[in-house]
């Protein structure tokens, strides 16, 4: 009872104190080294050894370790790139606390498991975190983030090599998570190259992504994300956004993504989405749309795809306006013939008509959907016969007179020269 | 044989008509490469354009010289030469002097462009090499069909259906038997079709020679994977030396029986 009385009476003192102590022992925040002629020789005893707070830094060389869990907000910092081999045993570092930097480590050999996630890095339930440069490689997943907020993962390289869907796991691994930054990767030969499922407000910037087997980039059932400055080349597929809304995609260059199931930006139930400033060049299809409502194409250039818009379907309300469509096999593919889409202001450098007042736009309204692409997507194999003369023919004579084609599909306002858009 | 080649030859090289074909060609390489700033997109716009004129321009002209140059036959044929050297002469004289029209018509303004600084030079030989074969593959069809018709009327009628038929016609026909045939997998039937017909299977090849079939799914892929091979390659130029050799020997045949 005394003691109750005692620790009420006197709880501000007590919780300076314990406040007091508490800043002290950060100030003493200790450096623990790690290296083969230290005191601490493996990164597991250093951990142990280090409390919250604490800086361990490990010298150059390699260690052979696997399941190091970190329960305490430490930093970690590798200097001269040392190496951590998880030797195939399973998950090699496991962060579980909040304030836990990793920064400059070489992490190999993940173990494969068709039943667990095994990655690289975990970050559990964890905030403030930092994960940076580090290379990883021989993996089964990456840096994998789990229901943790407020981080950072920046420069790192990931190098996997994935070649079936099935057997191979992604480079950034995003669940439950809101309010990440993850900017400057190099995300190579895995599965995906940065996934996010139910992840929010995640801003992904200046990343690289290429060769993965699946998708460079992967969203699904995540929301209010921003995505610019990237670049994706010869995925499996550029960007996959799925069951997403409230997106901001701008300026990423997207190239190369060739195969039977190859897209530049694949959209499946999005809404609300801006997609601005970006490069669709030499895709099988630039960007395939199915059940997507209210998206704005604005100022992007399509250079060169099969396809350089593909709509599937039960898209409503959207707006492609000033884009610049060049030297694509199709422009516009187009199912069915209810049309909601707006179409202006457009370059299509397969556009015929002139303009005799010459206010840079053309007199005449262009049909971006050919005829011949509702064969090809009734019959594929009449692709053998694109730019023969009988298609030229019938596609012509489908302009002139509209009857399977949306007869209100067209850009009113087609320009005439191509539009230079402000790209910084 | 040799003679009789070169005396179409240069027959050939003095009249106009050879001139206003090369003209024609150097001024659309002029043209086009002026308009477009671009080699390679020139080289698919000249594409269209080769897949279309070469042969009408090569059926038409190989008509209208065997009537012109029929009276100078038939002083020939008394002469002792062989029926198959004459008219093998005479159609080696036309078609070499339009495809070398064509190859310094087309040739010369993208060279004096940079062709050999840049990395379409593949690209246009193979353009030029299709044009070359179709000029041989439709000037020996317009001499059958010369031998074959004696009336003037007659032979152009059927010269003119004859690329009217295979540059456009055809392809309906194909195009139809593909919607028609859907539920069935249709790959070796499009490349049997594309085979038989050899306007298409220069455009065919030029097409994917030009990468767009990487860029069209799966059907592409399947197409890609026959013309893009060696395998592929082979099977179609032996095809396009076939569209020639086989009209050729026709010539010579008819030529033998052929009563003058």
């Amino acid at each position: 009872m005394l003691n109750i009385y005692f620790i009420l009476k006197y709880r501000y003192y007590i919780i300076f104190f314990f406040a007091a102590l508490f800043s002290i022992t950060n100030l003493w925040a200790e450096t623990i080294t790690v290296c083969a002629t230290c005191s601490v020789k493996t990164i597991h005893e250093a951990i142990q050894q280090a409390s919250e707070g604490d800086t361990i830094l490990v010298k150059k060389g390699v260690y052979k370790e696997a399941n190091l869990k970190i329960e305490k907000g430490i930093t970690l910092i590798g200097e001269g790139l040392p190496t951590i081999d998880g030797q195939e045993k399973g998950e090699i570092i496991t962060i579980g606390a909040n304030n836990v930097t990793l920064d400059g480590f070489k992490i190999i050999n993940v173990g494969v498991s068709y039943t667990t996630d095994y990655a690289a890095v975990r970050v559990v339930r964890s905030e403030g975190f930092t994960i940076q440069n580090l290379v990883l490689e021989k993996l089964f997943f990456g840096i994998y983030l789990q229901k943790s907020n407020n981080g950072k993962v920046l420069n790192n390289t990931v190098k996997g090599e994935a070649v079936t869907e099935f057997n191979s796991g992604n480079a950034i691994h995003l669940w439950y998570c809101s309010n990440v930054e993850v900017r400057g990767n190099d995300v190579r030969n895995v599965r995906d190259g940065i996934y996010l499922e139910f992840s929010d407000q995640i801003t992904i910037i200046d990343n690289f992504s290429k060769n993965n087997v699946r998708y460079g980039l992967h969203f699904m059932f995540s929301n209010n994300n921003s995505v610019i400055n990237n670049r994706f080349e010869t995925n499996g597929a550029g960007i996959a956004l799925m069951f997403s809304k409230l997106m901001e995609v701008e300026n990423n260059i997207i190239t190369k993504n060739w195969g039977t199931a190859s897209y530049g930006l694949l959209l499946k139930e999005v809404n609300d989405v801006n997609l601005k400033n970006n490069i669709f060049k030499e895709n099988t299809v630039g960007i395939t749309v199915e059940g997507s409502n209210r998206l704005v194409y604005a100022n992007n250039d399509f250079i060169s795809n099969g396809y350089a818009l593909r709509v599937k379907g039960a898209c409503y309300d959207n707006q492609i306006v000033k884009n610049n469509f060049l030297y694509n096999s199709f422009d516009i593919s187009y199912n069915g013939r209810i049309h909601d889409n707006i179409f202006d202001n457009n370059f299509w450098s397969n556009y015929t008509g002139y303009d005799l007042d010459k206010d840079g736009i053309g007199d005449v309204p262009y049909r971006p959907v050919k005829l011949f692409s509702y064969i090809v997507n009734r019959t594929p194999e009449a692709i053998i016969l694109l730019r023969s003369l009988f298609i030229d023919l019938i596609d012509f004579s489908e302009k002139v007179s509209p009857v399977f084609t949306p007869d209100d599909l067209m850009d009113e306002n087609p320009r005439m020269k191509r539009i230079d858009h402000d790209k910084n | 044989m040799l003679k009789i080649l070169k005396y179409s030859f240069y027959d050939l090289m003095r009249s106009r008509w050879s001139y206003v074909y090369f003209a024609f060609y150097l001024l659309l390489g002029v043209v086009l490469l002026f308009l477009n700033n671009d080699l390679s997109k020139a080289v698919i716009t000249l594409m269209n354009v080769i897949i279309v004129l070469v042969p009408l321009i090569g059926t038409i002209f190989g008509v209208m010289y065997y009537y012109n140059s029929k009276e100078f036959t038939e002083l020939l044929l008394a002469q002792p030469l062989k029926r198959s050297s004459i008219f093998l002469g005479q159609y080696l004289g036309v078609a070499i002097s339009l495809s070398m029209s064509l190859i310094l018509g087309l040739g010369i303004p993208f060279i004096f462009y940079g062709l050999f600084m840049s990395n379409a030079i593949w690209d246009f030989s193979l353009l030029l090499i299709t044009g070359t074969f179709l000029t041989l593959i439709f000037t020996a069809l317009a001499f059958n069909i010369a031998l074959s018709n004696e009336n003037r009327i007659k032979g152009f009628g059927y010269a003119i259906l004859l690329w009217l038929f295979l540059a456009i016609i055809y392809d309906g026909i194909f195009l139809m038997s593909l919607i028609i045939f859907e539920d069935y997998p249709l790959d070796k039937l499009s490349l049997i079709g594309t085979m038989l017909n050899p306007i298409d299977l220069s455009r065919t090849l030029i097409l994917l020679k030009l990468d767009i079939s990487a860029l069209l799914g799966y059907t592409g892929a399947v197409f890609k994977q026959f013309f893009g091979t060696n395998f592929g390659l082979i099977i179609s130029f032996s095809a396009l030396t076939l569209w020639v050799v086989l009209p050729v020997l026709r010539i010579a045949m008819k030529a033998k029986k052929k009563d003058f």
